[in-house]
This record gives structure tokens, sequence and C-alpha cells, in this order.
């Protein structure tokens, strides 16, 4: 019983992993730019929630709302401010100023919160569910459901709205793209909206079961790496690997000398870049000249 | 504007073309030796610092800035050497070759490095190293009967001719020294077939490739000696912090490493050192700003990565050719005086293209 009691943490564990993941590969995808601040504007979007719903008190629906919108809002921002001068540099330069932003979130989010852990406050997080043995918190079914349910939702926007294709037919030609007609520039502050929405939902999501902290944005490296082990540029890729290390993680915890769990994402990783570099759902080609 | 009118096969190889350039770097070769008497004993610890981050720079020009591979991963490295150096000298061996020990030993981490690094490119490439140096760190942080894990490690003494490490004077010279070898390397690499390859990969892997360059080679070799450089300025790290702990070698530094190449100018010489001087002195100017600043600003938490995160944004998208770049641009200026067009800098863009089926 301990192994699926286990196995259910590693799930829920896993699905934050893969919906940072979900984050990093939907920019990627439709930009070819790689966010590594991805964590960290699921860390605004917890502390943005945590303002509407335990400092302002507003109920816990149009709380998350809100936060939505106003995520949405900062992704369109930070596009507009620091994404679009860039459109046309090398992918490594776009990747050196999204690191650049991380820290410069951090400090932000370090001097409007303070550097104490909150816990944002739900109706559901502190009940429980009993299944036979095992007992799942309501805070990480939730996790599970909306990962799920966004998977789903992706999915279905990339291969079957208009809006879905023209983004991956910017993403493999932009210049093509422009002539085809679709308004590129746009489009990419569409999809630095979309992924700053993904992190919201996923801050407001992992916030009631974990401390929120201005430096819970690091598991974004983390999930950095399961989007990798998954393939880059794979939806589908970005759950599975983020499920895969959420899972292993927690059994490295209990059955491997002490620190390994810490490093048990980086392994699989490496692991991974040796045996398969391209991931488990390959989507690149060899590169041409 | 100075035209060079070359008639001899030496001028053509000599590294510095003419007189001017002798007369200046000389100029700068004084006040560097120079600076013991100038300067007070913070400064001129200071200045060690940055000689130490110029080594480490030279390694990572290397890699980043000539053979076209970015690395997250460097502090690793740092790390790799600064524990060597202190285990070896620890175990009575003396400094020189307690050093080159931290070399061979980071120049072998940086080997292994380089064996997923052969069949991947850009981002892959840097989130591997990047797992790689938070698996070293979690590692010194737990082989506590080597490391001395969280608890720390001192660094013990070590002198040469009699002179002793903890001399802040000798080791300014020393760092010194060993920053104009490895620049005076790095120099005459790059001019070599060797150095030539690795620009040759940066430029493009499949016609490098096309051209008989062995690409596993070339890239291992870059990895290697990229590594080995950074461990020497492990290793003096090491003398200059005189206390080791795991979290002085975190991602925060391998980003850092990062930022001063980048701020420098990648693929530039003279970038190293511009880069170096401003990762040396940060510090000091935030620090300064923190005086300045009311309190309630001053102390957030974070404040200084969040300062360099900001810096480092500011420079890609003012100045993607770093502090060095910005100096050519402002001399060609003062060439052409009169003559100058505002758009002969003018950044090429170019449309993004991807080689993906999906």
């Amino acid at each position: 019983m301990d192994a699926l009691q286990l196995l259910v943490a590693g799930v829920s564990q896993g699905c934050v992993y893969g919906l940072i993941a979900l984050g990093f590969v939907l920019i990627y995808k439709a930009t070819e730019v790689v966010n590594f601040a991805q964590g960290e504007l699921m860390m605004i979007g917890a502390f943005i929630a945590y303002t509407f719903i335990n400092i302002l008190a507003w109920p816990y629906f149009y709380g998350v709302l809100a936060t939505l919108l106003s995520m949405a809002v900062i992704g369109v921002v930070l596009e507009r401010l620091l994404i679009r001068p860039m459109l046309g540099e090398p992918p490594f330069a776009v990747l050196m100023l999204t690191i650049g932003l991380g820290f410069l979130l951090r400090a932000v989010a370090g001097a409007i919160w303070g550097a104490e852990p909150k816990t944002l406050s739900t109706p559901y997080a502190s009940d429980v569910l009993q299944l036979g043995e095992i007992i799942v918190g309501y805070g990480n079914l939730a996790i599970v459901l909306g990962t799920g349910v966004l998977c789903l939702a992706l999915f279905l926007f990339f291969r079957y709205s208009r809006l879905g294709i023209a983004m991956q037919a910017a993403s493999q030609n932009q210049l093509a793209a422009v002539y085809s007609g679709i308004p590129v520039a746009r489009l990419v502050t569409g999809v630095w909206a979309v992924s700053a929405l993904i992190a919201a939902i996923a801050g407001v999501l992992v916030a009631p079961v974990s401390l929120i902290d201005p430096q819970i944005g690091f598991i974004g490296v983390k999930a950095f790496a399961a989007a990798i082990v998954g393939g880059f540029g794979s939806l589908p890729g970005a759950m599975v690997g983020g499920l895969l290390i959420g899972i292993a993680e927690q059994f490295a915890g209990l059955y491997l000398p002490p620190g390994f769990s810490d490093v048990t994402a980086y392994i699989i990783l490496l692991v991974m870049l040796f045996v398969r570099p391209q991931g488990i759902f390959a989507s690149m080609m060899q590169k041409k000249v | 504007m100075r035209f060079l009118k070359k008639t001899r096969y030496e001028q053509d190889i000599a590294l510095l073309e003419h007189n001017g350039q002798r007369f200046w770097y000389g100029l700068l070769l004084l006040l560097v030796l120079g600076a013991p008497f100038l300067i007070d004993g913070f400064y001129l610890g200071e200045l060690s610092l940055v000689a130490i981050y110029a080594i480490a720079g030279c390694g990572l020009m290397l890699l980043v800035g000539f053979t076209g591979q970015v690395s997250l991963g460097h502090a690793a490295f740092l790390a790799i050497g600064a524990y060597c150096h202190t285990w070896c000298l620890g175990a009575g061996v003396p400094l020189l070759p307690s050093l080159l020990i931290a070399m061979s030993l980071s120049a072998a981490a940086g080997m292994i490095v380089a064996l997923p690094a052969l069949r991947m490119t850009g981002i892959y490439l840097a989130v591997a190293t990047l797992a790689f140096a938070v698996i070293v760190e979690q590692g010194i942080a737990h082989w506590e009967s080597v490391t001395g894990g969280y608890r720390g490690l001192a660094v013990p003494d070590a002198s040469l001719f009699g002179l002793s490490v903890t001399d802040t004077t000798f080791f300014y010279y020393f760092c010194v020294a060993l920053m104009l070898l490895a620049t005076l390397a790095l120099l005459n690499l790059l001019r070599s077939p060797t150095g030539r390859a690795f620009v040759a990969i940066r430029d493009s892997e499949t016609s490098a490739q096309g051209m008989g360059i062995g690409l596993a080679r070339y890239k291992t070799l870059a990895f290697a000696l990229s590594a080995a450089l950074t461990g020497l300025a492990g290793g003096l790290l090491a003398h200059k912090i005189g206390y080791l702990a795991p979290d002085a070698f975190n991602l925060i530094m391998s980003i850092q490493l990062l930022l001063m190449v980048v701020v420098g100018g990648l693929g530039s010489i003279h970038g190293i050192f511009y880069g170096a001087l401003f990762l040396g002195f940060l510090p000091q100017g935030i620090a300064l700003l923190r005086d300045a600043l009311p309190p309630a600003l001053a102390n957030i938490p974070g404040l200084e990565p969040g300062i360099f995160g900001a810096l480092l944004i500011l420079m890609l998208i003012v100045e993607p050719d770093g502090l060095y770049g910005r100096w050519l641009k402002i001399r060609q200026y003062l060439d052409e005086f009169p003559l100058y067009r505002a758009k002969t800098h003018k950044r090429q863009k170019q449309f993004l293209r991807t080689e993906r089926l999906r």
C-alpha cells in the first residue's frame, strides 16, 4: 500500500511539473523561444491569487478569475516590453533574457510579498478523500484534474483551431507564415498571454498544497527537465515527462539515501539525453546549414 | 584611421600589430603590475578576484563565444577545481602541482559533460550542463567525508618560493600571472588550426563537418580546455574565499559566469576582461546602491540577483554585442567622425525557420 500511496503523491507532484512544462512547450512550440522564467510566472500567479483571496478576501472563484485575467495581462506586457524587441534575435539571446527575467521577477516578488512562506486558503484543500487505504487530498486531486482538463484543451486547440494551427505554422517558418497572412507578431503576444495563463492555473493549483515563497519558481528548472525528457515541443511529452519525474522523485525519496530525491530529475534528464536526446516524443529533425 | 602595410611575415603573425597597440597594452600592463603601489589592500583583493573571474571567463568564452556551446553549469567546474585543489593541499601537495591536478580533474569532468554534448545543440546542451551542475552541487553537499558537506571546508594555506597566498600582494601577482598565461594561451589557441576548427563549429556545425572537422573530437576538446581553465580559476577562488561551501557554486554562480561573457561581448577576448571587471565590481556597486536606497527597498531578499537579472535583460536588448562591441562602435564613430551614418550597425533581423515537423 505504501507504494500506491507514493504513486498518488508522485502523480500529483508530476502534474505540477507537467503543468509548468506545458507552459514551456507552448511558448517553444509557437515561437521557438525557451522561457526559463515559466516557474517564476507560476510563482507570481500564486502570489496574485494569494493577494486576491487572502488579503482582499474575495470569494475563491472570483479571486481565481481575477488572477487568470491579471496574469494574462502580465504575459502580454512582458511580451511587448521584453520579447518583442528580441524578435529575430538568436534563440540563445532570448533564453538568456528569460533567465534574467526569472531573477528579476523573484526580486520583485520578494519586494512586494516578502520572503516568508504563505499559504493560499481554499474551500477544498484541507479535506481528504479516503479510497480504501489510500488518502488523497482534494488539493492534489484538483491538481490532477485541472492538469488533465488543461491538457485536453491545449491538445484540441493545437489540433483543430485555426489559431493553433497558425501558431504552429509561425513557429516552423516565420517568413512563410507572414506571406500566408498570419499576423505573427500579434500571434506571439497571444501565445505569451496563454502561457502566463497556464502559469497562473499552475500557481493557483499548487499554492494550496505547498507554501508560496519567492523561491518556489525554482521548481521550474525541474519542470524544464520534464519538458526535455518528454521531448521539447510535444504537449503529451511534457505531461509524460512531468509524471515520470514526479513519481521517480517520490520513490527515490523513500528508497535511496538522502540527497538523491533532489537530483533524481536531473539524473533522469542526463540519462535521457545520453540514450535518446530527442526525448520520448521526438519532434526535431536534423538542422540544415 | 590607421592602415597597415604588412611587408614581413612576422608582422602578419604578431599578436600586437602596430606601435599604437604596443604602447597602450604596455601602459595597461604597467598599470596592472603597479596596482599594489597605487591602491589599498581591499581593492587589490577585489582586483585579484577580477583576475580569477577573467581566467574562468577565458574558459567560458572559449566554449560559448568561440565554440558556440552554451553552458549553464560552469560553476560545477569551478567547484570541482576549488574542492580538488583544497583536498590536494590538505594532502600535502605543493601549490602548483595541486592546481595542475585540479585542472586535470576538471578537464576530465568537462569531457564527461561533452559526451552528451556531441549529440545535441542549443538549449538541450544548456540544460544538460545545468543538470550536471545541480548534480555536482548536491554531490558536494552530501559527500561529507571529502567535502565537509554543508559544514564547509577550510582552505589550507599554501606558499610558493616562500611567499604565502594569504599575502594580498603576492596573491594578486600570482593571479595576474596566471591570467596573462591563460589569455596568451587562448590567443594562440585561437590562431591555431584547433581554434579555427572551434570557430567553424560555432558558425555552422554541418558545414564544419563537411570541411572534415571531427565534431566529437573538437567539442570534447573545447569542453575539456574550458573546464580546465575554469578549474584553475576555481582553485584560485578557493584561496580568495578561504572557506568552501556548496552553495557558493550554485546555479546563480553559473549564470553570473555566463552573464560575464555576455556582458563583455561574446566572441571577443577583450570582452572577457570587460565582463570580469563588471562582475568583480558589481557587488560593490550594489552595496553602494543599497546604502543610497531607503531601508525598505534595500532589504529586499534577492536584490542582488534581481539587479543582475535586470542588467542582463537591459544588455541583451540594448547592446547584444556587449561592452566591447559598444566600445568598437564608439571608436568607429570617432574614427569616421563627420561621416558616420546612423544605421551603420543596424542589427540584421532574421526570420525564424525550424526543421520541426509537428
